[in-house]
């Protein structure tokens, strides 16, 4: 099986896995959902790690993966912020004591 | 000592990773176990990227770490500072820099490679798919951003041949896209970008402010897809797995709403909703013979103290008063005088998909109280009093009753069955659909105009001074 044939086995099957775990989602989490989807989008701060931090890039390569990691990393540590700010919003009935 | 990771370490970190991101989706299914979901997810993310960084691939690390820290500041700035109702305006932002760094990471592999001589046209097929579906999340966002930031009017942008240009458009960046993964020729790469970028504005345009539910699932949904391209062009399977997962949360989320719209998807992305008056005519002749009932203050604070139950609704017009601190005084009053109060939440109300909840949630009230549609409709019969705050299509009859209607077969909270229905409201202007709403002409339904927020304290001072 070549290497591009097992990536799709790969992203199918990840497409049934998106496809449970999110219908299972309570809708009054919808927008910490797509803030947090946002945050983990930020994975391609990997892909942006990998094209500049190649030994051999030269100066454009490493110009356009600065970009790119500055903007990943905007989403990481943003999106995952506030989603964590927008969580700690939703609380319980408080029991009268 | 060599610190390096050995290619398999790395695979195991990616697989210890995907399965962190997978819990953190999992734990949104209930408020309860949400945070915990989050921080299931900063782990993931810490591991993806503390293994490539440890991976043989990755040997600068002087460019990494300064961009790295710009964009860590920006990002942690924007997300403490920002207004919970500016909440889609960050998403569509965020969106942007993902579909962005996609396009880069794109180009930037392209180079990388081709200086290498390791390019074929699998490859450059593969990076074609990350330029392209980056660059339309990219432009894509951006206009969302201007259109939720009221930078650039929420108003349907049509004109004629607009489809068959965007076909045009599409068609020639996938023969572009052809010609560039068997030639790797640099114009066609260049051309492709742009025009991707275009057709990311130009597909947008058309789609009006309050269909922004649908814009941002939709764009959410690109941002993943760009990342699992991107995932393909690296051979990484984090990518590929974390794109998949977001592409579908996305497209979920973009199916939830146009169903709670009874449109199609199609019907939203060719868009112009809104700018059609034919058809509501018929509701409107009958309504205009009516009249509405206008009503103060006092007199629904007087329904509204000795009742059983009130169901507050809440909609965009929520949001722009910034009313959501104030309903929590009101609610905390009214239950002081045991009178129930829940808060009724239809799918598409604000500007985002769960805009209110999140607006309630800052305000402090539990989301316990806090009802969807389904859960909350049987209860409008035997509710004293319904108070709708800024909303104005989702509780429309007309969805119900007139055929003719622009929105008919729209699923509604069922407001009007209660004993007395109160909009705050600004002016007559119908909601976002142009419709008229049936509900105003009502005979239990009376109009409180004037800003949301200063009716609601309004309402809380009444309270405050009153009792028995």
């Amino acid at each position: 099986m070549s290497e591009s044939i097992l990536a799709l086995y790969v992203f199918v099957l990840a497409c049934f896995i998106g496809y449970y775990v999110v219908w299972g989602v309570t809708p009054s989490l919808h927008t910490p959902l797509v803030a947090l989807t946002n945050a983990i989008s930020g994975i391609v701060l990997v892909g942006a790690l990998l094209v500049t931090g190649l030994d051999e890039a030269g100066i454009g390569a490493s110009l356009i993966g600065f970009i790119a990691v500055l903007l990943a990393s905007i989403n990481v540590f943003g999106g995952f912020l506030v989603t964590h700010r927008m969580l700690s919003m939703f609380k319980k009935k408080q029991k009268k004591g | 000592m060599d610190l390096t990771l050995s290619p398999t370490a790395q695979a195991l970190a990616y697989l210890a990773s995907a399965i962190l991101f997978i819990f953190a989706l999992k734990g949104l299914t209930h408020p309860a176990t949400a945070r915990r979901g989050n921080l299931f997810g900063m782990l993931g993310m810490a591991i993806a990227i503390g293994a490539t960084l440890g991976g043989a691939e990755v040997q600068g690390y002087w460019l990494i770490g300064i961009a790295g820290v710009i964009g860590a500041v920006i990002g942690i700035v924007l997300a403490l500072r920002i207004q919970m109702t500016a909440m889609p305006q960050l998403v569509a932002a965020l969106h942007s820099f993902v579909g962005m760094a996609a396009v880069l990471v794109a180009i930037g592999t392209f180079i990388n490679r081709a200086q290498a001589g390791t390019l074929n046209s699998l490859l450059m097929g593969e990076l074609s798919a990350g330029i392209v579906i980056g660059a339309i999340t990219f432009t894509g966002s951006v206009i969302a951003f201007a259109k939720l930031q009221g930078i650039m009017s929420g108003a349907p942008i049509k004109f004629l041949g607009q489809h068959a240009l965007n076909a045009l458009i599409a068609i020639t960046t996938i023969a572009l896209a052809v010609h560039f993964a068997s030639t790797g020729s640099w114009v066609s790469l260049v051309l492709m970008t742009l025009l991707a970028f275009t057709l990311g504005g130009t597909l947008i345009i058309p789609i009006g402010g309050a269909d922004m539910p649908v814009v941002i699932s939709m764009l959410n949904s690109y941002s993943g897809w760009a990342a699992a391209a991107t995932g393909f062009t690296l051979h990484n399977n984090l990518l590929i797995i974390v794109g998949a997962l977001v592409g579908f949360s996305g497209a979920i989320l973009s199916f939830i709403m146009c169903r709670a719209m009874n449109r199609s998807i199609i019907n939203v992305i060719f868009g112009g909703f809104g700018t059609d008056s034919s058809g509501s005519g018929g509701a409107g002749a009958v309504a205009s013979e009516k009249g509405v009932k206008s009503a103060s203050v006092e007199d629904a604070v007087y329904w509204m103290e000795d009742a059983n139950r009130v169901i507050v609704v809440p909609g965009y017009g929520m949001a722009v008063a910034q009313g959501q601190h104030a309903l929590k005084d009101m609610m905390e009053l009214l239950q002081a005088r045991d009178v129930e109060v829940k808060f009724a939440i239809h799918p598409v109300a604000g500007r985002m998909p769960g805009h209110m909840n999140v607006l309630l949630a800052e305000a402090d009230i539990p989301y316990d109280q806090v009802l969807e549609m389904d859960e909350i409709n049987p209860d409008f019969p035997s509710t004293d009093v319904v108070l709708v705050v800024g909303a104005n299509d989702v509780v429309n009859p007309a969805a119900k009753e007139d055929k003719t209607s622009p929105i008919y077969g729209m699923p509604i909270l069922d407001a009007g069955k209660a004993r007395q229905v109160y909009f705050l409201k600004r002016s007559m202007r119908p909601g976002y659909s142009g419709v008229d709403n049936l509900l105003f002409y009502q005979d239990n339904t009376s109009l409180i105009f004037g800003d949301a927020k200063d009716t609601i304290e309004g309402i809380v001072s009444s309270l405050k001074g009153g009792g028995h």
